[in-house]
């Protein structure tokens, strides 16, 4: 077993009759990690994730789940894998209990211990009311549950699921992250999506993919570091105009500055710094030396939409 | 071997818990049910020598329950899973294509077996009234029965494989349709064609299926027709597992 390394994808690309999903990509995830793939659409993550849970080989490179090969010990790695398809495919004729034993029985687990694990994911996964109902009568987010049940349901060292919250209410998918969360104190799981502040919320790490190459790999606080200076922050205050205005121009420290008018004698004002520093400190003193009011004081931080757009973007300008 | 028995009583269930199984057997008991009074009608008019299994193999009812029975059992098999995106997570087991091939075709093979079951009815109430145990010995009735599970582990295999083909259940039915339906028309081919002497013609003459059929219902085993309908059946699962293998090298 290879220094507690969960998965290794090296150099992996997977050539389709006339096109390239995935060219050359290389990243790893290590046990105990919520690892995130986040990408547009056919920027290659089902792709990525289909050769993983050993769907279909690749066409180059070498892909390692738990130290075996995914392709040469295609059952062994099975064995360790969970692995919840895009739109959560299931057997809609079939009741819950009866589906979730079956897939465990598939699984090859023993009768009694496919019992055992079946009441215990049923319950970790809010399941218990249902477990009598038929799928197909299920809602969406009742689903959803199901798939995650099912890939929880031989015990894996490693859980993949492709775009887990798809298509759900915002209720529904704070359960499910609640559950992804949940799942992630014992193992290692690897999510796609391409919803950011699913990835901010859940993974420790984030892998980003852009037609079908890894444009960043890091943490989602890392890769706020990486686009570095501008931490925007945002005061409002309650002062002249003038005063405001003529106070900004004269600290150094200031870059830029914008003043809007908000509602009260209020005035919005928006910060940006020269040299990366936080402000905040500064313009605290300030307020409190010349007695101006004071009722908001934030440090806007990047999100990871404003990398992952910044990431993008010269690359989509260049093609056009 | 556990997956594989897991795998068969699911695809087993999924005839029973939907409409769907029901449907195809009362079809074919209706069409059993005709050609048991048409038969009757017949053997009131005259009696003949021929044995009373054969009679139904001979009557168009048999053929038509049997070609059209097979590709509505079998389009469902790979090509629903396909659809539904459920194929992708039962390849993501660790479950060989093999077993998932074999399982599949033994499902449909149970349900095509039971959904002759009703014609051992009416053989039975034929020997009840008929009193004749003669004109129907156990040997004709196994005879029957072996035809057509052979029958039956062909169609069932040619209906596997055109499931394998394509993600659309109705496409599935009709390649399995139009194959088995030229594969039963190749049996009427050398009456009609000049060409029935040298090797075409007894090329032809091994996929005479009526023929068997009509041998099997006189109680005649020839072991001949059982190699090539069993031959037949592995050739044509042979070919499903390399089309569910396929996505490997696609």
């Amino acid at each position: 077993m290879s220094d507690g390394l969960m998965i290794e994808v090296a150099n992996l690309t997977k050539r389709y009759a006339g096109h390239t999903a995935v060219s050359g990509i290389s990243f790893s995830v290590e046990r105990g990690e919520i690892v995130g793939l986040l990408g547009s659409n056919g920027a290659g993550k089902s792709t990525t994730m289909r050769i993983l849970s050993c769907y279909m080989p690749a066409t180059s490179g070498t892909v390692r789940v738990a130290g075996l090969d995914v392709f040469k010990e295609a059952d062994e790695v099975r064995r360790r894998i969970g692995y919840m398809p895009e739109n959560n495919p299931l057997h809609p004729e079939m009741r819950v209990r009866e589906y979730l034993k079956f897939r465990a029985r598939l699984k090859g687990l023993g009768w009694r211990r496919s019992r055992e694990r079946v009441d215990v994911v049923l319950e970790q996964c809010g399941l218990t009311d249902v477990s009598r109902k038929i799928i197909g009568h299920l809602s969406k987010g009742y689903r959803q549950r199901v798939g995650l049940a099912d890939a929880l349901v031989h015990e894996p060292e490693l859980i993949i699921l492709d775009e887990p919250t798809i298509g759900l209410d915002p209720l529904q998918i704070r359960s499910v992250r609640q559950l992804i969360k949940e799942m992630s104190r014992n193992q290692t799981v690897l999510i796609s999506t391409h919803i950011l502040p699913e990835v901010e919320m859940t993974c420790n790490r984030v892998v980003i993919l852009y037609e079908g190459k890894v444009l960043a790999a890091d943490t989602p606080d890392n890769l706020r570091r990486l686009m570095g200076n501008g931490s925007l922050v945002v005061a409002e205050i309650a002062a002249p105009r003038i005063e405001l205005q003529s106070c900004w121009e004269q600290h150094g420290e200031i870059d830029h500055f914008d003043i809007s008018v908000t509602e009260g004698d209020y005035y919005r004002c928006a910060l940006t710094p020269s040299n990366g520093t936080d402000l905040r400190p500064l313009i605290y003193s300030l307020v409190r030396e010349r007695g101006w009011g004071l009722r908001e004081l934030t440090l806007k931080q990047h999100s990871l939409e404003d990398i992952y757009v910044q990431l993008i973007r010269p690359r989509g300008e260049e093609e056009n | 071997m556990r997956a594989y028995c897991t795998l068969t009583r699911r695809e087993l269930a999924s005839f029973f818990v939907s409409l769907n199984g029901y449907v195809i057997i009362a079809a074919a008991v209706f069409l059993m049910g005709l050609s048991f009074v048409v038969m009757l009608y017949d053997l009131q008019a005259e009696a003949t020598p021929v044995p009373i299994t054969q009679l139904f193999f001979s009557t168009a009812f048999f053929w038509l329950i049997v070609l059209l029975a097979s590709p509505v059992i079998t389009m469902r098999l790979f090509a629903l899973e396909k659809f539904s995106g459920t194929f992708e997570t039962l390849m993501t087991t660790p479950v060989s294509d093999l077993q998932v091939v074999l399982a599949k075709f033994t499902a449909a093979m149970v349900f095509y077996l039971v959904m002759w079951l009703p014609l051992l009815a009416y053989i039975l109430i034929l020997r009840h009234y008929t009193r004749d145990a003669e004109a129907l010995d156990w040997g004709l009735i196994g005879g029957t029965f072996l035809g057509i599970a052979l029958l039956g582990g062909l169609f069932m295999s040619l209906g596997c494989f055109a499931s394998a083909l394509t993600r659309t259940q109705i496409i599935a039915a009709m390649i399995s349709f139009t194959l088995g339906f030229t594969l039963f028309l190749l049996s009427f081919l050398p009456g009609h064609l000049p060409l029935t002497a040298g090797w075409v013609g007894t090329i032809l003459s091994y996929f005479a299926l009526a023929d068997h059929m009509n041998d099997f219902a006189r109680g005649l085993v020839n072991t001949r027709y059982v190699v090539f309908y069993v031959s037949l059946a592995v050739f044509f699962l042979f070919l499903t597992l390399r089309v569910v293998e396929s996505r490997r090298w696609k």
